[in-house]
């Protein structure tokens, strides 16, 4: 085993992350205005944006879903405790003692247990939320002659609000996870290249080096 | 002739298209021959007669009415005009007696209420019953003065208020009443019947105005969205009436057919859910949706979808006016007889404190009404409205003590398919009651006798006469009670550049729609608790990473990773 410069971002992945990025901040700004926080944008003019980047947002899920599952990819985000209480104790405690992150990325495993599964959290559970009570939003003309209708259009924008409480709170947390290494650009330049310190078993690297060796530096 | 009103109107669209473009051109042309011609020593007067008003799709009219000799006169009084418009006009008469310019009666198919001016009790000059002297000026037929009138005698109708286009045609109150009051009313020019007559066009805005601008006593008092600055508006006072816009007369909307005309306050469509209909349709109505269809708004961008989802739930009126009251004349919101009655010297008299946007002085007090509240460019109250409205009439019995009387509830909730949001004005009254029984009444107010209030002051007689001349239980004792009036605000529709914005009434602060209930608004309402707790989630994450980042670079080896 021994650490590789080696692509772990592929081109769609990094498009899918930062497209992704600015449409849920977009979506955070004008939803917020939206529900009275801010006055920075017309009502109009933020429904209007929050609805156009919301569509789009989902139609970018619905390719980065279909991506996920026929590059298998989405075995990264498997959930697993193997490793989990290190990083817990390394970001509760070692931090502060200067000692090293315990986790390695692996060609396979590209995320620590603790990002892992907070990645998955955010697919399976905030995501859904704030997408399936949006559309609902979205498409209360539908069924607004409902028996009780705004009594459950009150319950939606319950879990929207909630989920985009949620999400904002991610937010915070996933950017100031970047500044945790030896520096923030360290963090973010993997998102930008796709390159990234990986630990390769040899038949991993022999692979890499013979037959894709773009892949690796 | 009402059959084609949707193609007309996009007809009438174009050629108004048409006549801009025209007018353009012909504004540059003539810039240029001014250039050119600028020593030229007296410019020609520039001649603007007015705009001739749309009253419907059909213009111009078959018959020039100056060369009937049937209208040549001479004409001693109104009868005989209406004599000689009835020589041709063969079956009008009998058209015009069934409506409610003729009849004043109006019964609702719902409640059975017997309802229209000849039997009500409103917040303002409170009967028009046994003052018909007065109040039957703006009866559209001659002579109306009491009980003896013959509502089937044709010749009474009066044809000039509404089709005379001179505007110097007047009428005046059918008995003597008051000397106090006649004075009012004395030293008119004699009207030129003949003129009058030659002059008869489809009824123009000033026609209908004549009374439905002057209803409550005076300008704009009533209605508070109907004024004589409707008379000549600019476009941005009312968008259809403009006469720099499409310039429509009241019958533009208010269809008719054998002279009963579309749109009622005492049949409203609070939700038309017609639209325009096909061609030969829709002749029935005088709603918004009639000319501009269910889906109003095009649909070019997520708004235009969204506001075409909203004529669900709010009336074309709520955001398309508002503010009402505009163009310079103030309406009555606020009037209290209890101050009625008071004389200097023996006599009545009146003081001005109000100067409205036009600059006209109005009254404020006067001893035959008591005080009086004004406002301009008032933004409405909303609620929920499904066109049914419940009155109090005269036969009403309520608990004496209540706190407030609504002359006219109304009902509706967001549950209701009919109902939507809708602008009111709300009108405030401190009027006479009887205190023993419980009921409104009708007070005698004008008349040449000792009991008639306008003139006399005395509340308890002219209530004692006004009961009484129609066998009405009243039980001696007469106070004052508060009571509400609502009027669903449909006329001065603005420019859409001046409609209400989403954030109007989608806002935390102020909205429109703040005491309108049964809705989740977006922007308007939230959940408190979710506001504290997500508000607090999201600080405390961030106060954690500022510890967090305190402690790692404060900490001996902390800095480095």
């Amino acid at each position: 085993m021994a650490l590789h410069h080696v692509k772990i971002f592929s081109g769609f992945e990094r498009f899918w992350h930062w497209s992704q990025m600015l449409l849920i901040v977009i979506l955070l700004i004008t939803g917020f205005g939206l529900h009275g926080f801010h006055n920075l944008l017309s009502f109009e003019t933020a429904v209007t944006w929050h609805t156009g980047a919301a569509l789009a947002l989902l139609l970018l899920w619905a390719f980065s879903i279909f991506w996920l599952f026929t590059t298998r990819t989405w075995r990264h985000f498997i959930p697993t405790i193997t490793g989990l209480w290190g990083v817990l104790r390394y970001y509760a405690y070692g931090i502060f003692k200067g000692e090293r992150h315990p986790y390695r990325k692996a060609y396979w495993r590209k995320h620590n247990p603790l990002q892992a599964l907070a990645y998955l959290m955010l697919k399976i559970v905030l995501f859904p939320a704030i997408w399936i009570s949006g559309l609902a939003y979205l498409f209360y003309f539908a069924w607004r002659d409902l028996p009780d209708a705004p009594a459950w259009l009150e319950g939606v924008a319950l879990v929207h609000t909630a989920a985009a409480f949620a999400i904002l709170t991610f937010v915070f947390i996933h950017v100031y996870m970047l500044t945790t290494g030896h520096s923030f650009r360290e963090h973010v330049m993997p998102m930008v290249t796709g390159f990234d310190e990986v630990d390769l078993t040899p038949e991993e690297e022999a692979y890499l080096r013979k037959d894709e060796p773009e892949q690796i530096r | 002739m009402r059959g084609h009103r949707r193609l007309s109107s996009l007809r009438i669209i174009g050629r108004y298209a048409c006549a801009g473009l025209l007018a353009c051109a012909f504004s540059g042309f003539t810039q240029v021959v001014n250039a050119g011609a600028s020593s030229w020593p007296t410019p020609p007067a520039a001649s603007t007669p007015p705009p001739p008003q749309i009253s419907g799709p059909l213009q111009g009219g078959t018959a020039d009415h100056t060369k009937f000799a049937e209208l040549k006169g001479p004409f001693e009084n109104g009868s005989q005009v209406t004599q000689a418009c009835l020589s041709c006009h063969t079956e009008t008469g009998q058209h015009f007696m069934k409506n409610i310019h003729w009849t004043w009666s109006y019964q609702d198919k719902n409640t059975g209420q017997q309802l229209g001016k000849r039997y009500l009790i409103n917040n303002f000059c409170t009967n028009s019953r046994g003052n018909e002297g007065m109040c039957a000026q703006c009866h559209a037929g001659y002579g109306w003065k009491d009980e003896g009138f013959d509502f089937t005698d044709e010749t009474k109708i009066d044809c000039l208020v509404c089709h005379e286009t001179t505007g110097t045609y007047y009428k005046k109150p059918n008995s003597e009443g008051s000397p106090a009051c006649s004075v009012m009313f004395e030293g008119k020019p004699p009207i030129d019947f003949a003129a009058a007559a030659q002059s008869v066009d489809l009824p123009q805005r000033a026609n209908c105005g004549f009374c439905h601008f002057n209803g409550g006593g005076g300008d704009n008092v009533k209605h508070g969205d109907l004024s004589t600055a409707l008379t000549q508006p600019p476009r941005s006072l009312d968008v259809h009436m403009g006469v720099d816009g499409l310039n429509f007369a009241c019958t533009a909307c208010h269809v008719t057919n054998k002279h009963v005309w579309a749109g009622s306050r005492y049949q409203i469509v609070s939700k038309d859910t017609e639209g325009t209909g096909l061609p030969g349709q829709r002749t029935d109505v005088a709603t918004c949706e009639s000319c501009h269809g269910l889906a109003p708004h095009p649909v070019d961008s997520l708004a235009g979808f969204k506001l075409n989802d909203h004529v669900q739930s709010i009336a074309c009126q709520t955001c398309h006016i508002p503010e009402f009251a505009r163009g310079g004349v103030a309406t009555v919101i606020d009037w209290d007889w209890r101050t009625a009655g008071k004389t200097r010297d023996g006599e009545g008299y009146h003081e001005e404190g109000y100067i409205q946007g036009n600059g006209d002085h109005r009254y404020t007090y006067k001893s035959i009404k008591g005080d009086f509240v004004y406002d301009e460019n008032i933004i409405p109250e909303y609620d929920w409205f499904d066109g049914q409205m419940v009155y109090t009439t005269i036969d009403t019995q309520f608990d004496p003590n209540a706190k407030e009387i609504e002359i006219n509830g109304f009902s509706g909730s967001r549950e209701d398919k009919r109902s939507r949001i809708w602008p009111f004005k709300r009108m405030h009254t401190w009027q006479p009651y009887d205190k023993g029984n419980g009921t409104l009444v009708y007070t005698h107010l004008w008349g040449e006798d000792d009991t008639a209030y306008w003139g006399n002051y005395d509340m308890g007689a002219a209530i004692e006469k006004g009961m009484a001349d129609f066998g009405l239980d009243y039980s001696g004792e007469f106070g004052f009670i508060e009571t509400l009036s609502w009027w669903p605000i449909t006329h001065m529709v603005t420019p859409k550049e001046q409609a209400l914005a989403c954030g109007d009434c989608h806002t935390p602060k102020d909205s429109r729609l703040a005491e309108v209930k049964g809705v989740y608004l977006p922007g308007r309402d939230r959940n408190r608790w979710l506001d504290i707790i997500g508000t607090l989630i999201v600080a405390g994450t961030f106060g954690g990473i500022l510890i967090h980042a305190g402690i790692r670079f404060f900490s001996p080896k902390g800095s480095h990773h």
